[in-house]
């Protein structure tokens, strides 16, 4: 495929220019063409799209979802949730391990992989847990996953309350050259709270759990880290208090690294009045699709996120993809499970709240998305960046197209988003998978027609 | 229920007349139109305009006039049922609507599945489509989750009456607090409860009494003040208040709360805060915030003392000062029946300033 015109973002390579760029298996490149490609172009045995207003960059990289397979395949399958991941830009995938039972042990690593190469449409890596069963106690045979494709450790859905185990899973996980990525949320503070501890949550009658919650066990786990000498990823900061944190650890040397989701950049516990801003159409009182670990929090916090995104601070975006069955939400609020549905409108709605408003700018969001995760996963080369070695992997992206949200179009089986009707401003055109065209082969060909 | 044969001496009109309260107070055309009762549902009282809470106290005055007739009975709901759901244990507030019911001459079907199997397979909606599919006119829910009532609302198709939401709201009991206020303030005044200090002392944290009364008083222009131990009154809650255009304030020290408020609402204390280590003992809490009779002496002379009920007596409020001459419960449980006939009424039948179908 030629794509005419469109403007290249590669932040790997400080590359940001307008021109053409032909993608085929194994080959990315920008002009000037081989005899051979430019006689593929001239037969036609080639698609030639016009990419004017289009935004070529590497494909994303997303450290934190969740496919539920095995055990969950009615929430989602490796299947269903690599396809949403391809409408969401997503080329690579980290899968949290919270599945039934959990990936603690080789042979389930090795079932993920298998699964992903027979059914998913994107690269998926597979996270093993940090403790046995999940349980928070023995540290897991991280030696054994790591051998069998774990890319990272996590007990994600709950965090290690235990310090002793945390910190013998750090000192294994040093050794192994893996991340640990941490939960961070103090069970004995968080109680049985379901929203961020605010005017809203008392408004609302529902239990909260304030900031401190997350910040508590992030400082705990920060120096763990220091004195393990291990790299702490800290998921999903959604606490203004937990970037200071990491502020001072980075200031100081330390290995930490974080990811922060896009409900926690763009979202505020206002929502659950129904008040989702004046862009968009009031939402619905204690919508359970906005029940969510850890909770959405106050427009303070949400600021500070954006902020330490756009300052290095926090490391990537990722989505927290946790996509339900109908019933796991309609329930009382208090009863619904958490988590979002998040993959698929992750660029639309981080272009609307973040690029489109100016908080940062477009080469930003992508670096973000592209060599921010992939420097977390520094044991897996070639991600986040046109990589020949992993064949190119490409996303497609109209910074300015409008769309509606509607779940009934997603392709995941989680159509638990809070984001019903509201219309975001930017949008995945395509996405490619070493080459392949995993998503909006449709859309290329109506460019083609209208550029060929 | 048949009214036609009974030998009391009773004027029989009573029986056959329907109350038109919703109407009988509209001035005129412009004042009509806001005067009408559009809703229903009743999840919250903090939606309600004050002219929506006058239509209430209103409706509610015209039926505390059919409960003193010799038979208290209207015909309104002959014919109509009302389910219950209790998720929660509760005896007063369900007796209360049912009472309610009965002399509105429907019929009720109550509902108490056990807290205990609220699982899967036992869904809320589920129960509130299958209690609609089998007639019920309007659904009358308590649940121990906040929201739940707005959960029923979207998926049900008749009223939605909130009898007790986790900690959010109890809008019931907000009115007939209000009403009960309102009938010992009304005099001459047009505006009882504007101006007014109500302090609400005890757990309100964990309080839909608390909410939904602070969103009734401060919608007819009283002002609220909270009080209980620092670990029960969290700041946060008085800033949801801030467009409430009167003052709702936490105050530690129960002489100052107390200090000139024309009316006192004690709330229940759950002896489980004390295991969760928010009190440090019934005793201290005592010392700190039990309403008795000198403490109550710092309020008006003629202060109304209030409580939810059940009262823990010796807790909350001395038994001197429960049976005293201030205290007005077992006024408010009388007037309880009044305002749940009212919401009855209005949730039921109203929906239009015309009268109702009888």
């Amino acid at each position: 495929m030629l794509l005419r015109g469109a403007r290249v973002i590669d932040p790997a390579s400080g590359t940001d220019v307008v021109g053409d760029v032909y993608i085929e298996a194994g080959v990315f490149q920008a002009e000037p063409l081989t005899d051979d490609q430019n006689a593929r172009v001239d037969q036609g045995r080639t698609k030639v799209v016009n990419g004017t207003g289009l935004v070529v960059s590497p494909g994303f990289v997303d450290l934190h979802c969740h496919l539920r397979e095995p055990g969950q395949e009615h929430k989602e399958t490796i299947a269903t949730g690599t396809e949403a991941a391809a409408r969401g830009g997503f080329t690579t995938v980290c899968a949290m391990p919270n599945t039934n039972p959990p990936i603690d042990s080789p042979g389930l690593v090795e079932f993920v992989l298998k699964r992903a190469k027979e059914t998913g449409i994107v690269r998926v890596l597979p996270i093993g847990t940090i403790t046995a069963g999940r349980q928070g106690e023995r540290v897991a045979d991280l030696e054994e996953l790591a051998s069998a494709g774990a890319v990272a450790f996590s007990d994600d859905g709950s965090p290690v309350a235990n310090p002793q185990t945390m910190r013998n899973a750090l000192m294994i996980a040093r050794n192994l050259n893996l991340p640990i990525i941490q939960h961070c949320e103090d069970p004995a503070i968080l109680g049985d709270a379901v929203a961020h501890e605010g005017w809203v949550s008392q408004r609302l009658g529902l239990t909260g759990a304030p900031g401190a919650a997350e910040e508590s066990l992030a400082a705990r786990d920060i120096e763990l880290a220091a004195l393990t000498r291990a790299h702490l990823h800290l998921a999903h900061v959604s606490s203004a208090g937990t970037i200071d944190l990491i502020k001072r650890a980075k200031d100081r040397g330390r290995k930490v690294t974080a990811e922060v989701m896009p409900h926690h950049l763009a979202l505020t516990d206002e929502w659950l009045l129904g008040d989702r801003g004046s862009d968009w159409p009031t939402g619905s009182e204690y919508d359970t699709n906005l029940r969510v670990n850890p909770p959405v929090r106050s427009p303070e916090d949400v600021e500070a996120m954006a902020i330490a995104l756009r300052d290095g601070v926090i490391d990537a975006v990722a989505t927290d993809h946790a996509p339900h069955a109908w019933e796991d939400k309609a329930v009382p609020f208090g009863e619904a499970a958490p988590g979002i549905s998040g993959i698929e409108t992750a660029f639309g709605l981080l272009m609307t709240r973040l690029v489109h408003t100016g908080v940062i700018d477009l080469p930003m969001l992508i670096t973000r998305m592209t060599i921010g995760p992939a420097s977390v996963l520094a044991g897996v080369p070639g991600l986040g960046t046109f990589s020949e070695k992993l064949g190119p992997d490409v996303v497609i992206l109209d910074p300015n197209q409008e769309w509606t949200v509607d779940p009934d179009e997603f392709a995941s089986k989680g159509k638990n988003t809070p984001l019903t009707g509201c219309t975001l401003r930017g949008a995945v055109v395509a996405t490619i998978v070493g080459g392949r065209v995993v998503h909006g082969e449709k859309a290329l060909d109506a460019l083609e027609r209208v550029g060929g | 229920m048949a009214s036609t044969t009974r030998t009391t001496s009773a004027p029989r009109k009573d029986e056959e007349t329907t109350p038109r309260p919703a109407t009988v107070v509209a001035r005129d055309e412009e004042h009509q139109a806001q005067r009408t009762w559009r809703r229903r549902d009743l999840l919250d009282v903090d939606v309600l305009s004050a002219d929506e809470i006058e239509i209430v106290m209103e409706t509610a005055d015209a039926m505390q006039e059919i409960l003193s007739r010799q038979i208290p009975k209207a015909p309104t709901l002959r014919g109509r049922t009302v389910a219950t759901i209790f998720y929660e244990a509760s005896t007063r507030t369900r007796a209360s609507f049912e009472w309610a019911v009965k002399a509105l001459s429907g019929d009720v079907v109550n509902l108490a599945p056990s807290t205990s199997s609220v699982t899967k397979g036992e869904s809320l909606i589920d129960t509130v489509r299958t209690l609609q599919s089998m007639g019920a006119g309007s659904i009358v829910l308590r649940h121990p989750e906040s929201g739940a009532a707005a959960v029923a609302a979207r998926h049900a198709n008749v009223p939605v009456i909130n009898a007790g939401d986790g900690r959010h709201a109890h809008p019931t009991q907000a009115l007939l607090d209000l009403y009960t206020m309102r009938a010992h303030w009304r005099g001459d005044e047009r505006d009882p409860i504007r101006g007014r200090k109500v302090a609400v002392v005890g757990d309100v944290l964990h309080s839909r009494v608390a909410r939904s009364n602070a969103w009734a008083l401060t919608a007819m222009g009283a002002d609220v003040v909270f009080c209980g131990p620092p670990t029960l009154t969290p700041d946060e809650i008085t800033e949801g208040f801030r467009h409430a255009g009167r003052t709702v304030t936490v105050v530690n020290d129960v002489d100052m709360a107390l200090d000139g408020a024309d009316a006192v609402i004690a709330l229940r204390l759950q002896s489980e805060r004390q295991i969760q280590g928010l009190l440090p003992s019934l005793r201290s809490y005592v010392r700190g915030y039990q309403i008795d009779a000198e403490r109550l002496g710092r309020a008006k002379s003629d202060v109304l003392l209030m409580h939810p009920g059940p009262i823990n007596e010796g807790v909350e409020v001395t038994p001197e000062v429960a049976a005293g001459p201030r205290s007005v419960v077992q006024e408010q449980v009388q007037h309880g029946i009044a305002v749940r006939m009212a919401v009855l009424y209005l949730t039921m039948t109203g929906q239009s300033e015309v009268g109702p179908a009888a």
